[in-house]
């Protein structure tokens, strides 16, 4: 009975989840939503994918990545060519797509970990802009005109690969290697002298971030007729990072929710890019300013029930805000 | 001779990274802040001397002038307006600012403006052939490297022979102590953020008259090359900005010479990784053992 009552939250929240996911199908099978609609939804479940991948490498290991386009393009691209030129099924595509990114993720993070603070971020940058021009000069995926993909990318792959990123993330921040990642947000000097191998957890956590991106990339790509490399420049990554900075560094909750507003903001203005990109820049510098912490801080939406179990926080200075 | 052709051209657009450098590297070494906004000072000031020779018709020499001091009171009033407030606050915080800082320029300016791009006249400066040892030589280039050449040398002077010169240096140093011994710490912030955007607006008239084509996002990628060449001679020191723009402007125009011309941005970025892994502290930085 314990162990159903530890997991009740765990198994009514995926109950919560599935009944939207039956309740959008129906309304997309009955033709009540339409295209306009379900593009929104699957557009905002990538971006879940997306922010929650980062949301591992910055919010709970605190490795400031800013070259998170990078593996999007990685995991798009693979997927792309093994559904378009090896003719594998949707789901191997996906599957190698994380693979690859994660492959990428790894080729990265061993040598550029080592790095902290603003460096790591200018040589993930960097590197986002490296695999950005690889495939700008790559001739086999079409250089800078792109490359031809099917439509493929349908509500239920969005909404299940979504639910699997979310569950593995929540698990493994829960876990013995998800609180190791932790104490490396927290002090990374402290956290190596209790005797965690920093950068075993930090590569962890790289690869696992790197592979839902490229996940995320593979419905991506396959969402839209063509792909090219122009999608993945670096304001790609600023998106991403908007998404988890705006939500509050270390909350899930707090980035899914930005990535469902800024998602539906963007819809909107899309006609007037514009004013789309200058509303994004107040809002950095007015969140920036005024509550530095982000909308939801540490906390997850989830301790506003049940208040006996209060995620801690991470180190605060003086004002209540989280060093990073 | 074409590989010296294109040394040439490597220094000219080198100079230009250079004179971008310096104001990342002086702002780094100041307050520990990546600039992101500093890319598009240099655009900023592109315009204003793209105005200022069109509209106003004003001599080259003019124009730069009036662009650099545009450009310091435009660095000064970002750095009042966006950067100031988070002076105590944590550096992702800084660094997210001054992301959203740059697109907010950006963006404003293709809202004000659009997005059209613009192009130089090309009747700005005489423009002479100059043979030696076979190689052309375009005296634009030529006074390119003058100007950057000049500007850095005022710098120096700036720096270690003015009062505000030691007053930066003594901030860059240790702000608190700065601070006892009587500096107006804020005061030379801004000094540190004017000097530097006038460099940059400076780079973005050079650039102008050199490339002619100027647009609103025409900062972005000399901006993050800059802050490579910054990095590569060792962020936060003054001569290791000009070494490493002009490293970097002869690596690409090299890369560019064998060939791959479509790989010299990524030049740049494969430059900053190799750096910062082999060698973080730059060419010209110290090693910094890190204290518990």
């Amino acid at each position: 009975m314990a162990v159903f009552k530890q997991a009740k939250f765990f198994w009514s929240s995926i109950v919560i989840s599935l009944v939207l996911f039956a309740v959008v199908q129906i309304l997309i099978t009955g033709g009540m939503l339409n295209l306009f609609y379900v593009n929104t939804l699957v557009f905002i479940a990538i971006n879940i994918m997306l922010a929650v991948s980062l949301h591992l490498i910055i919010g709970i290991t605190g490795q400031f990545s800013i070259g998170h386009a990078g593996f999007l393009a990685v995991g798009a691209y693979a997927s792309g060519i093994i559904t378009m030129k090896l003719e594998m099924p949707f789901i191997s595509a996906l599957i190698i797509g994380g693979i690859v990114a994660a492959i990428a993720g790894f080729i990265i993070g061993f040598p550029s970990l080592r790095l902290k603070g603003d460096y790591l971020a200018i040589a993930t940058l960097g590197f986002g802009e490296i695999v950005r021009i690889l495939f700008l000069n790559l001739d086999y995926v079409g250089g800078a005109s792109g490359m031809q993909v099917n439509h493929l990318t349908t509500w239920p792959w969005v909404f299940g690969c979504m639910l699997v990123a979310i569950l593995v993330i929540v698990n493994f921040t829960n876990s013995t290697h998800g609180r190791a990642c932790i104490s490396i947000r927290e002090d990374e000097t402290a956290a190596d002298a209790m005797g965690i191998n920093t950068t075993y957890y930090k590569v962890t956590a790289f690869v696992i971030g790197a592979f839902f991106a490229g996940v995320a990339g593979g419905l991506y790509a396959h969402n839209f007729y063509i792909i090219q490399p122009s999608n993945f420049g670096f304001l790609k990554s600023f998106d991403i990072l908007i998404f988890v900075v705006l939500g509050g560094l270390g909350s899930l909750s707090g980035s899914v929710i930005a990535a469902i507003l800024l998602t539906v903001i963007s819809t909107f203005l899309q006609d007037y890019p514009e004013t789309r990109m200058i509303i994004y820049s107040l809002v950095l510098i007015v969140v920036m300013l005024y509550r530095p912490q982000g909308l939801m801080g540490t906390k997850e939406i989830t301790s506003v029930f049940s208040r006996g179990q209060k995620l801690k926080g991470g180190k605060k200075d003086g004002k209540g805000q989280t060093v990073a | 001779m074409e590989l010296i052709q294109q040394l040439v051209n490597g220094i000219s657009l080198g100079s230009i990274y250079a004179l971008i450098a310096l104001g990342y590297t002086m702002v780094y070494g100041i307050v520990k802040l990546i600039n992101f906004a500093h890319g598009d000072v240099f655009m900023v000031g592109s315009f204003v001397g793209f105005y200022s020779i069109t509209v106003l018709h004003l001599p080259f020499l003019v124009s730069l002038i009036l662009s650099m001091a545009a450009c310091a009171v435009f660095g000064v009033l970002i750095e009042r307006i966006a950067y100031k407030p988070l002076r105590n606050a944590t550096r992702i915080a800084a660094l997210i600012t001054a992301i959203g800082v740059s697109l907010l320029i950006e963006y404003g300016f293709i809202y004000v403006r659009g997005a059209q791009p613009e192009a130089y006249p090309g009747d700005v400066l005489p423009e002479h052939a100059i043979q030696i040892f076979g190689a052309k030589i375009n005296s634009q280039s030529l006074l390119i490297l003058g100007v950057s050449v000049a500007l850095m040398i005022i710098l120096q002077f700036i720096v270690h022979k003015t009062k505000i010169g030691k007053a930066m240096r003594a901030v860059s140093f240790d702000a608190e102590a700065a601070r006892l011994m009587g500096i107006n710490v804020d005061r030379t912030i801004s000094a540190t953020f004017a000097i530097g955007s006038a460099l940059a607006g400076a780079a973005g008239v050079v650039f102008g008259v050199y490339y002619i084509k100027i647009e609103p996002l025409m900062g972005v990628i000399p901006g993050l090359k800059a802050f490579v060449a910054a990095v590569l001679g060792g962020i936060g020191i003054i001569p290791g900005a000009m070494v490493g723009g002009l490293l970097l402007g002869v690596i690409e125009s090299l890369v560019s010479a064998f060939g791959y011309s479509l790989w010299r941005d990524g030049a740049a970025f494969i430059v900053l990784i190799l750096i910062l892994i082999f060698l973080p502290s730059g060419l010209f930085g110290k090693y910094k053992r890190e204290k518990v």
